[in-house]
């Protein structure tokens, strides 16, 4: 086996392969960044939904919930599969990409929430209370009080969640987006040995994981409370 | 749309769908186990053991914790033929998500030993404590306070995880629901089924390991 | 016409009767200080004031308007009014002290920040806080932050201001300094409630003394007559037992 590997590496390593392994490395990394995105901005929506105790969004609020304990709990692969379904007869045109994309992003959404309000609530109430006194309303007292105050218990377990959709990127393959496991596939069928063709992958992976692993850690050490 | 929502053909399917639910509970059982020795071993190796062990160690959760579990499990699985090593779907999934998990265990592991307080261990080596004493009154409890919420999330990860034995043909709940589905055409019907039954699945599993929790270890977790 | 007017006022947290049926009416200018065993319902009374803590019955009046509490609008104009000095002082952790002072004048009485900034300076020196601007609240001691808190309170530029127990969390060599700002705010006409355990910081700069027990006003009168002549017995109970150490 180790003979066959020696003999095709040299023509693995081409430019060719080289421009392919990146541009699906750059699939993979656009979805997850979309996906990150969407998922703040939505999760941070859902948290501080979720906090507020007004009567009229309570039907907003149970949505909020039900959805949350739902993405939660389901596996990515079946998010997907889901969302190909759905997505299928009503946008006809849809690409997988933008179907992967979107189950990212209900995932991620559904993570960070949880992980935002667990921030928001962080903020001790006391914080809340001098704001309330000096005549804060709810907005002002979300972005000058309790966000402000609220990054340091987000950001080390957003940046692990963040590691995790990367890696749950690779079942997109599985519908056919040529992200980087797809790729590696490819290049195994295009008659490449396995070990090398998915160990060029997985390195991909390492290099676009690791990074962020390590800004996690980095993250969870310096934010730790004092 | 001209879509009517037809729930009967997979209600009928159901026993089938549940009989997947029960193999996915036991990739999840197997990989647990499996890894959660694996886990003891690397958790001790990265806090007692030598240079050389602290750093092997350190590569095989770095690399398993930063790659995903599919192509993991991908290599195994058409990298090993050629090494002369058939490794059927199954044991390939297994295989591949027990060194996984084993990964992550580690870690979690790792976190409960460093977790223990060297002021406790002060406190009662100075009562006269031997060391197995202290193993059994001071450290253990403590460690297995600190060290059950995660595996029990953990453990709820696995059930999730273990989807991926259907892209190899392996027949638990998602890999029946893509049967089910393709034989009925009915997808989204299946699929939202699925989705309900993996819900409560791992809210049960949350729920009873909660429950063990706060009776064997008093330990008070939340399932919502 | 009082300045600030408690009639009758009740406040039940579930089942427990927190206050009951409390009655007061401070003139303008003066300084009331609450004295009591803890719990006995001080501190519910200043959160009950400033908005805080829902009344379930009794009215308040500021310069004669009665204030609903439910509504948002009255809450706004009384606390344009009315600013409260917390115990945990409660500086927001990420801004510095002159944000901390001016965050409120700019942000919600919409002045501009250069007179907001004049305004904070000049207020942090009257706290004795001049060379602490850029500073964090975690990097100042309690006392430094209290003085900050006020000087907050004041950019505020209250009527009416109150102050719960705002030396009780701090190191004994913290104290005095609170207690010197706070004297020399007495002097400026501020109306303002202080609840407090100093008793003889109390008994010097007060106009007139509560004692409140088990959520209500037990006696009402001068300091002199609260500390040295009480009519009721468990003033003499709390003031002998207090002014013992």
């Amino acid at each position: 086996m180790f003979g066959q590997i020696a003999e095709q590496v040299p023509l693995f390593f081409n430019y060719h392969n080289l421009v392919f392994l990146l541009q699906a490395a750059g699939r993979t990394l656009a979805m997850t960044i979309i996906g990150c995105t969407v998922g703040l901005v939505c999760g941070f929506l859902i948290a501080v939904l979720r906090r507020s105790l007004s009567i009229w969004l309570l039907p907003l609020r149970l949505i909020g919930i039900a959805y949350v304990e739902f993405f939660r709990r389901i596996p990515f692969l079946v998010i997907l599969f889901i969302v190909l379904f759905v997505i299928e007869p009503l946008v006809p045109g849809a690409s997988l990409l933008f179907i992967a994309t979107v189950s990212i992003c209900l995932l991620s959404t559904a993570f960070l929430s949880e992980v935002i309000r667990a921030g928001l609530e962080s903020v001790p109430p006391q914080q809340i209370e001098g704001a309330s006194a000096l005549n804060f309303n709810a907005i002002q007292t979300l972005f000058l009080v309790v966000l402000p105050q609220s990054w340091r218990v987000i950001l080390p377990p957003a940046a692990a969640f963040i590691v995790m959709f990367i890696k749950d990127t690779s079942l997109a393959s599985q519908l056919g987006v040529i992200e980087l496991t797809f790729a590696g596939k490819m290049l195994v069928n295009r008659g490449f040995s396995p070990l090398l063709g998915f160990g060029a992958v997985l390195l991909c992976y390492f290099a676009l994981s690791y990074p962020l692993s390590r800004l996690a850690a980095y993250l969870e050490k310096r934010l730790a409370s004092p | 749309m001209n879509y009517t929502f037809q729930f009967t053909e997979v209600w009928r399917e159901l026993p089938y769908l549940l009989g997947g639910a029960a193999v996915t509970l036991q990739i999840a059982f197997i990989t647990f186990w499996c890894g959660a020795f694996i886990g003891i071993f690397g958790a001790l190796a990265k806090v007692y053991g030598g240079p050389i062990s602290k750093r092997v160690t350190s590569y095989y959760v770095t690399f398993f914790t930063n790659t995903p579990a599919l192509v993991q499990v991908f290599l195994l699985y058409y990298a090993l033929p050629d090494a002369g090593v058939l490794l059927s779907s199954m044991a390939a999934v297994l295989v591949g998500l027990t060194l996984n998990a084993g990964a992550y265990l580690t870690e979690i592991l790792r976190a409960g030993v460093v977790s223990v307080r060297v002021s406790e261990m002060e406190a009662a080596t100075a009562l006269g404590m031997s060391r197995l004493q202290l193993l059994r009154y001071v450290m253990l409890p403590h460690i297995a306070k600190t060290i059950y919420a995660p595996l029990s999330n953990f453990f709820v990860w696995l059930v999730l995880g273990s989807s991926l034995a259907a892209l190899f043909g392996v027949e638990e709940l998602t890999g029946r629901a893509i049967n089910v589905s393709t034989a009925s055409l009915r997808s989204i019907e299946t699929f939202t089924i699925v989705a309900m039954i993996y819900v409560v699945l791992t809210v049960l599993a949350s729920g009873s390991l909660a429950l063990v929790g706060r009776l064997a270890f008093r330990v008070k977790a939340k399932v919502f | 016409m009082h300045h600030l007017e408690i009639r009758g006022l009740s406040s039940a947290y579930g089942k427990t009767e927190v206050l009951k049926d409390v009655s007061l009416s401070i003139d303008k200018g003066e300084v009331v200080s609450l004295i009591g065993p803890s719990g006995s319902g001080k501190s519910t009374l200043l959160r009950v004031l400033i908005g805080l803590t829902p009344p379930t019955g009794g009215e308040v009046f500021v310069a004669g308007d009665r204030v609903d509490y439910r509504q948002r609008k009255q809450l706004r104009t009384l606390r344009d009014k009315m600013s409260i000095v917390f115990q945990q002082y409660n500086l927001f952790q990420n801004m510095t002290v002159m944000r901390n002072v001016t965050i409120a004048p700019v942000k919600i009485k919409r002045r501009p920040s250069k007179e907001a900034n004049e305004a904070a300076t000049r207020l942090l020196e009257k706290v004795g806080m001049s060379d602490k601007h850029d500073a964090y609240p975690n990097e100042l001691s309690g006392g430094q932050q209290q003085r900050v808190a006020i000087a907050r309170a004041l950019a505020a530029e209250p009527e009416i201001l109150l102050l719960d127990e705002v030396t009780s969390a701090l190191d004994p060599e913290r104290v005095n300094e609170v207690l010197d700002t706070i004297r020399s705010l007495t002097d400026e006409g501020i109306t303002m409630m202080i609840v407090s355990h100093e008793m003889a910081f109390v008994r010097e700069v007060s106009t007139r003394v509560a004692m409140m027990d088990d959520g209500q006003i037990i006696e009402y009168g001068t300091p002199e007559t609260i500390f040295d002549a009480p009519k009721e017995a468990r003033t003499r109970e709390f003031v002998s037992k207090i002014l013992r150490h």
